[in-house]
């Protein structure tokens, strides 16, 4: 669940205008938003607050249930284990192999080595990468790199998963393939929200969208009040 | 599928942050090691500085020596020698541990080397020796010495009490002052070794920036970054630390010996095999373990506390 009232987001230290201006959104828990919007229009800046690496500079953003302005720094990362990312660059370490990036999120949640070794297999198998566990980021190609971002993104299972850019480095019939993912977790409960600039990829797959124009919401919000709709309309068709 | 057995044994927390570079591997214990050597040495010098000053309390400033003018003529009080009367006095005054009048030979013995072998047959007239120990921490009570003058005086006028109680007292000032001194060195070492270790851990954070804020995504708690930071310096500062500890024991038994013949009159020569046992005082075997577990304790704070200061910048 998200929901945003009257958001504004200015970087700290940075004078000029908000980055993001009055956002007035509501996601329903389950639903799948498409993330649109010229460059620079803000979507990775939205991106960011949704992902909590930063904190809205005004108004209140609810996310999975809390209140993120009134949360603490322990709560904020309780909050972060329940959100997935893929994010534009990966942001994989590359001294790790592709198992332990993958297992990153369970260690961080302090699972025991004995499921995070079982999950991440399993894991790792489902993308295709099982063969490549041991094989360092920066010796992987950029589709595989994005299939441990996406693994690492999915394997603890969160109540939200963002995506910047996604289909950016695959081909057609992968960023097919992923777009199968995405929908296949939407449909296990998961949010989503996929910002692209691939018109064709929206077009193939129709759903709702956030769409940002100069840091403004210029259509998809919803009633920032708009309580629980039903959640079947507000997933991705297709 | 022979998965390497150690995926398993993986110890939680492992270097996930990628730290295993980032932290100056060589330089942090390199300098620590130093710090530990310095302090060794300030720990040596505070030790010696209060093992001397007991040795000039309990010694020379506890002992004294009280000269009795014509021992042998009648005392004020009849039927005594002004000999049995200062014996007395001193015989009655709680702040003496011994006294012993010296003999006519043990007299004779002293003056021999200016008076010659016949010394005795001048007859001269010499006063009676008394040597005296003062219980211990009389020699700090100068008011008691003071009282036990007067009623010499009174029981045998003439009577001296030659004291080294002022100029040990002075000794000991000096003693405690060099003491604080090397206090005061050890502390600064302590304050330089965390100043070193907080530079490090934030030459550290620079260079990991982009991992911590990745982790820091993903859900990782500020104890959880300070851990993986503050497990790498407190083994890099403790690997300093034991190597300046090891560094500083030659040398601190080297000083120990030389320092022997004036703390143990038993052990006469560094040549000694008692010597070398006997060279570092008990003391600093303990503290010499004991600066290695404070540079690996120093280690772990300092990150700690630097660590969790630079993640309050993240939201």
């Amino acid at each position: 669940m998200i929901r945003m009232q009257a958001v504004g987001l200015r970087y700290p230290g940075r004078d000029g205008p908000e980055v993001l201006r009055d956002l007035d959104a509501f996601v329903p828990a389950g639903g799948f938003r498409w993330l649109l919007g010229p460059s620079g229009a803000g979507k990775t800046s939205l991106l960011r607050l949704l992902y909590l690496a930063v904190r809205p500079s005004r108004g209140r953003l609810d996310l999975l249930g809390t209140e993120i302005g009134a949360a603490d720094r322990a709560a904020l990362a309780l909050l972060r284990r329940r959100i997935g990312v893929v994010f534009q660059d990966f942001r994989l370490l590359d001294h790790l192999t592709a198992f332990d990036n993958v297992a990153l999120p369970l260690r961080i949640a302090g699972r025991p080595e004995g499921q995070i070794r079982a999950d991440v297999t399993e894991m790792l198998r489902w993308v295709g990468l099982h063969s490549r566990r041991n094989v360092h980021p920066p010796a992987l190609s950029g589709g595989e790199q994005q299939r441990v971002a996406i693994a690492r993104a999915v394997i603890n299972r969160p109540s939200l998963l963002l995506a910047d850019e996604p289909t950016g480095n695959l081909d057609d019939a992968q960023a097919e393939r992923l777009m199968q993912l995405l929908k296949e977790l939407n449909r296990l409960g998961t949010t989503v929200v996929v910002a692209t600039h691939n018109a064709a990829l929206v077009a193939r797959h129709p759903a709702p969208a956030l769409e940002l124009e100069a840091g403004q919401l210029v259509a998809g919000g919803g009633a920032a009040d708009g309580g629980r709709r039903a959640d079947r309309g507000q997933r991705v068709d297709g | 599928m022979a998965e390497p057995r150690r995926r398993w044994l993986r110890p939680r927390g492992a270097d996930d942050l990628g730290l295993r570079r980032a932290l100056a591997d060589r330089a942090l214990p390199l300098l620590v090691a130093s710090m530990t050597f310095l302090a060794a040495l300030s720990a040596a010098g505070f030790v010696a500085a209060s093992a001397i000053a007991r040795h000039w309390q309990e010694g020379a400033a506890a002992s004294l020596t009280v000269l009795v003018p014509r021992p042998g003529e009648p005392a004020a009080e009849p039927g005594r020698t002004r000999r049995d009367a200062a014996l007395a006095v001193l015989g009655g005054s709680p702040a003496l541990a011994e006294f012993r009048a010296l003999a006519d030979t043990e007299l004779a013995d002293l003056l021999r080397p200016w008076l010659g072998a016949d010394a005795e047959r001048m007859s001269l007239p010499l006063p009676a020796v008394i040597a005296v120990r003062l219980a211990h921490g009389a020699g700090e009570r100068g008011a008691d010495l003071d009282a036990l003058a007067a009623r010499l005086e009174a029981a045998a006028p003439g009577a001296l009490l030659e004291r080294q109680d002022v100029w040990a007292r002075r000794l000991a000032v000096l003693a405690r002052s060099l003491q604080a001194c090397a206090g005061v060195v050890l502390l600064l070492v302590g304050a330089v070794a965390a100043a070193l270790v907080a530079v490090a851990t934030r030459a550290g954070l620079a260079a990991r920036r982009e991992a911590i804020e990745i982790v820091h995504l993903l859900g990782a708690t500020d104890a959880y970054i300070a851990a993986g930071f503050a497990r790498r310096v407190t083994w890099l500062a403790g690997l300093g630390g034991t190597a300046g500890a090891i560094t500083a024991l030659p040398i601190l038994l080297a000083l120990g010996l030389l320092a022997l013949p004036f703390l143990r009159r038993d052990i006469a020569a560094a040549s000694d095999p008692a010597a070398l046992a006997g060279a570092v005082p008990p003391l600093l075997w303990l503290v010499l373990p004991a600066l290695a577990a404070a540079a690996a304790a120093i280690g772990w704070l300092t990150a700690q506390a630097t660590v969790r200061a630079w993640l309050r910048g993240l939201p």
